[in-house]
């Protein structure tokens, strides 16, 4: 190898250092996403012996059901759709909130970050089963204090209108220390000389919020805008644990997609119609990715 | 391109800024009024895990918050009758298998992309990279058919690398050290090959040292993700003897109900000791994500 | 230097290969396997069984995996499945049976080893669930009914005498409606202090009603082919509104309450309880205290006895099958582990009823305080014909729901449910038909 020059020989290093990321790559991640796309047309169950080639059939199958309002596929688009356009806005409402206030105070700023922080770290099974025990009619800690208060017990989880409500605040919940922790870091990138320059100007709180925080929090947001979407998108811990069996029920009322691919996938053993349900999953986030991707293009020229 | 020596300052930089607006105390109050309630509704949960995890059996479905009759049996009987301090291993296994590959793999694939031209990096990069954008959900599938017919070896099904394989590098991070790596100068590494140090000495000795802050950071993530993952070691072990903590938790619930004295002892014991790592390490994590953006 | 080492290293292959063969040669012995699930009274009677099938049979060793819980049992034979390893003889509930036949895991019992007369004089008539197309597809060591659990104390508590159940469905109605107990503020659901009945319709309810009310009232859940869904009928109409009644109109109880049916009654708050022999154990285990009695289940309109049966059935698989001596082997390990004297190991330790007729009808068995009421109800049991398990009890739980949660009309949710169960049944036997 002496003989090369150096940038020859820093080629074949570039490669030799690559070489396991590159096969991890295309293994692992690359193959599995065709092979997701070849399975979707087959009949595929692994306790056969044959796959049949089935064409497009799962996917005709997949919109027969779509075009049924009350199936079981239905209800888990659109509570996905719901889990979103729910969970992302209030999530980042709060968390901005809760950013702005924390950048305002210097006593125990620490302590009470930490607090907000902790919900996020914890495992997602652990806690969603926490907010199972706390949701229960009459033992549980909300319907006890609106017992205190004579206030009428709630069923919450039990309820297919309240179900949903239920488990989105409990990922809200947990989710918040993370785009807190984003919104600050966002907000210590503001120069202080903006606002002490509008202070100077006569500029109101509120004023100096609209003009100078929100544009250049910008980024942030778009940011939390897109990771929060595609995990809302994904949601299947906190509703597999916190729904009876990890069913998606009442009545449905909670399912998602993802919990409607593993139900099919793994205990149905239907892995082909499963496949296409994911490729299609693929296909909103692609487009959400690619949307946002022209969309801050856009903010950053203008 | 900020340089390694500013971005070490951001990290450790004081968060506390001074007040902008001086003597709005009513505002002020205001926000610590809040912050107190929301900071409370944060701790009530794991409070009552707590105090569930020390109630007996038949106290479970009463409303009292605290329990009446305490007991450390539910704990006996999780670590002597159950499989947990086996899940407990696993986790832990699992987590640091994932985490000292990604710390390896990452970095290096991040320092050929910052440091070297070679024909096809472009390419290379934006594939690995577009594997962002593939939900983990679409790949369980035919990982999972992977898993049992794999190209080495016999089943990964319910093994440690069958639970760790799909992280063992991953996309985020080769893009977080590649923008990390970039800081690092050129001088150094032309000067130590002129010493002679071997291409993997320039990483190792080098590069590697001028990243620990963002190394330390991917390696918290990476360790909290894999200690919380779910649906992957779900579908891939089929054993209790192999599941990870938050499997074990899930399968104290079956068909015939939910052992749920048995799901909240475990649930403070997988939650407990990974607070205390949080409270220890706090400023150090919540800088990483602050630097990063990079989610567990 | 380089030569020695060569020699060495041949010598060691030599070595290797000389021990392989020894091994083979000495090993006559056929080895298969056997799985159930993670149950643990389960596995120790198994395991007795197996070795006194293996003192009897010493040139077939079992090897027995019970490591797998329940729910990933299905997932873990289809990871097996593919990789041409996996059971020789496998534990399924019956419910599965459809489903692995259409797959091509099972293979029918051999009919020297099982003869189909034989069967049906020797066992419980509920196994003919695991016969179809002519042909038995697995049989069980041992089964189980339901029966009626009440709690002592709370009878007490409310004015009745501790030791007269209900015997009738109507019966069963008012002392649901006299042992409900309430907060002050109300009668509704939520008030609900301590449960008469809660329907666990996850749990067995929807068995009761399927092959218990549906019946007492004087209907059938499916044709004798089971293609056909019968129960959107007006008796159907009756049977599901009498057991939808609970929740929507007496408000005796729900399964939303004290986490579920199961545990409120585990806890002493349900006073009346529809559950099977295995329930025994849990309660044993985690409230010994409990003061309770297990009776048959109470007659409906029409005066007979019925109750709901399932069993945990052996088959026997593919691979088995590729080979005629493990196919062999694992046709005694069947036969051996499902005589009646395996029967009567199997209540003593697992507390299921036997299988075969003639341990089911010892004496000692029907006076048993606890365990006598399920046994009474083997001559009296049906079986449901699955074709997906989980599939049809979720059309059961929706319909359920749809009444007590959507305010429906039990009828029109059995309609509902009737369609959707059907397209269930189509579609399986659509495929069988091919």
């Amino acid at each position: 190898m002496s003989g090369l020059t150096l940038a020859k020989r820093k080629v074949i290093w570039a490669y030799i250092f690559l070489l396991i990321p590159i096969i991890f790559f295309a293994y692992i991640r690359i193959y599995p996403t065709l092979s997701a796309f070849q399975m979707s047309l087959y009949d595929y169950n692994p306790l056969s012996e044959e796959q049949p080639f089935v064409g497009l059939a799962n996917y005709e199958e997949l919109f027969d059901e779509l075009s049924n309002p009350r199936s079981v596929t239905t209800a888990a688009f659109r509570n996905s759709a719901v889990y979103v356009a729910l969970g992302v806005p209030l999530q980042l409402l709060l968390a901005l909130g809760i950013a702005l206030m924390l950048n305002e105070i210097r006593i125990f700023g620490t302590i009470y970050r930490l607090f907000f922080f902790l919900p996020f770290v914890t495992s997602t099974i652990a806690i969603a089963w926490v907010f199972r025990m706390l949701y229960q009619p009459q033992f549980g800690v909300f319907n006890v204090l609106l017992q205190a208060f004579s206030l009428p017990q709630q069923p919450f989880l039990k309820s297919p209108q309240q179900a949903l409500p239920s488990i989105l605040a409990m990922v809200i919940w947990q989710g918040l220390g993370f785009a807190i922790i984003i919104f600050l870091a966002g907000l210590k990138q503001i120069p202080r000389t903006y606002y002490d320059a509008a202070q100077v100007d006569g500029a109101s709180r509120w004023q100096s919020f609209r003009q100078i925080t929100l544009p250049l929090l910008n980024p942030s947001i778009i940011y939390l805008l897109v990771l929060q979407t595609i995990s809302f998108l994904r949601m299947f811990a906190p509703v597999y644990a916190m729904t009876d069996q990890g069913s998606g029920g009442p009545l449905n009322s909670t399912t998602t997609v993802v919990l409607r691919v593993y139900r099919e996938a793994f205990q149905g053993l239907n892995m082909g119609y499963a496949a296409s349900l994911t490729v299609v999953l693929f296909g909103i986030i692609m487009s959400i990715t690619v949307i946002q991707m022209f969309v801050s293009n856009r903010l950053v020229k203008t | 391109m900020a340089t390694i020596a500013q971005r070490r300052k951001s990290l450790f930089e004081s968060d506390s800024r001074p007040t902008r607006i001086r003597g709005d105390w009513k505002y002020k109050a205001f926000s610590y009024l809040v912050l107190t309630l929301i900071a409370f509704t944060m701790v009530v949960p794991f409070m009552w895990m707590i105090s569930t995890s020390f109630k007996p059996v038949t106290e479970i479905t009463k409303s009292n918050f605290f329990p009446i009759d305490a007991t450390v049996d539910n704990y006996g009987e999780v670590l002597f009758n159950t499989e947990l301090p086996r899940w407990y291993l696993n986790s832990i296994v699992v987590a640091v298998m994932t985490t000292v590959s990604v710390a390896f793999f990452d970095s290096l694939a991040g320092y050929v992309f910052a440091k070297y031209e070679f024909p096809g990096k472009r390419i290379i990069f934006i594939l690995i990279l577009s594997s962002l954008m593939i939900p983990t959900e679409m790949l369980i599938i035919p990982w999972y058919i992977m898993s049992v017919h794999p190209i080495i070896g016999s089943s990964w099904v319910d093994t440690y690398w069958g639970i760790a394989f799909p992280g063992m590098i991953t996309a985020a991070g080769i893009f977080l050290m590649r923008q990390f790596m970039q800081g690092v100068p050129d001088e150094l590494l032309d000067a130590g090959r002129i010493d002679g140090v071997s291409e993997f000495g320039l990483y190792w000795r080098i590069a590697v040292p001028l990243s620990l802050p963002a190394i330390g950071a991917l390696c918290i993530f990476n360790f909290l993700g894999n200690w919380n993952a779910f649906i992957w070691p779900l579908i891939v072990t089929s054993s209790q003897k192999m599941f990870t903590l938050p499997v074990g938790i899930q399968f104290f619930s079956t068909e015939s109900g939910s052992d749920w004295h048995l799901i909240m002892t475990g649930a403070t014991l997988s939650v407990v000791p990974l607070l205390l790592i949080v409270i220890f390490f706090q400023r150090y994590i919540i800088e990483g994500i602050a630097l990063t953006g990079l989610k567990g | 230097m380089r030569r020695s080492r060569f020699v060495f290293v041949a010598a060691l292959l030599i070595m290797a290969l000389a021990v392989g063969f020894a091994v083979t040669a000495q090993d006559d012995v056929i080895e298969i396997e056997y799985w159930q699930y993670n149950f643990e009274a389960r596995v120790t009677a198994m395991d007795m069984l197996i070795e006194q099938f293996e003192a009897e049979n010493p040139n077939i060793r079992v090897i027995h995996n019970s490591d797998i819980p329940y729910d990933n049992f299905r997932d873990e034979l289809a990871a097996s499945a593919p990789a041409g390893v996996g059971p020789d003889v496998v534990s399924l509930f019956y419910g599965w049976i459809p489903a692995f036949v259409d797959a091509g895991y099972l293979v029918p019992l051999p009919e020297e080893y099982f003869p189909a007369e034989w069967i049906e004089s020797y066992f419980s008539p509920m196994v003919a669930q695991s016969k179809f197309e002519g042909e038995y597809w697995a049989i069980p060591t041992a089964v189980r009914t339901l029966a009626l659990f009440w709690n002592k104390d709370l009878f007490e508590a409310a004015g009745l005498d501790p030791e007269q159940p209900p015997t009738t469905l109507d019966e069963f109605v008012e002392m649901a409606q006299a042992l409900t107990t309430y907060d002050g503020s109300g009668t509704d659901i939520l008030n609900i202090t301590s449960e008469g009945y809660a329907a666990q319709i996850s749990g067995q309810a929807h068995h009761w009603f399927r092959e218990v009310l549906l019946r007492q009232y004087g209907g059938v859940p499916y044709d004798e082919e089971n293609r056909t869904v019968l129960y959107n009928s007006e008796e159907g109409c009756q049977a599901f509104a009498y057991l939808t009644a609970f929740e929507t109109d007496y408000k005796t109880g729900s399964n939303d309450l004290f986490t579920d049916a199961t545990q409120a009654f585990i806890n002493g708050q349900e006073a009346l309880h529809i559950d099977g022999s295995f329930r025994i154990g849990t309660i044993a285990a985690n409230n010994p205290d409990l003061n309770y009695g297990v009776a048959e289940l109470p007659v409906g309109p029409n005066g007979e006895h019925y109750t709901f049966g399932s069993y945990w059935t052996h088959g026997i698989t593919r691979r088995a099958a590729a080979d005629p001596a493990r196919l062999e082997a694992a046709a005694k390990f069947l036969q051996f582990i499902t005589t009646a004297d395996a029967g009567t190991l199997w209540v003593n330790n697992v507390g299921e009823l036997p299988a075969q007729l003639e341990a089911a009808s010892d004496p000692a068995l029907l006076e048993d305080p606890i365990l006598g009421a399920f046994a009474a109800g083997l001559e009296y049991s049906y079986a449901t014909f699955f074709v997906d398990e989980s599939a049809q009890r979720q059309v059961m739980m929706d319909a359920f729901d749809q009444v007590r949660l959507a305010g429906m009309d039990p009828c029109d949710a059995l309609n509902e449910a009737a369609i959707v169960e059907q397209e269930l049944l189509d579609d399986y036997w659509a495929g069988r038909d091919e």
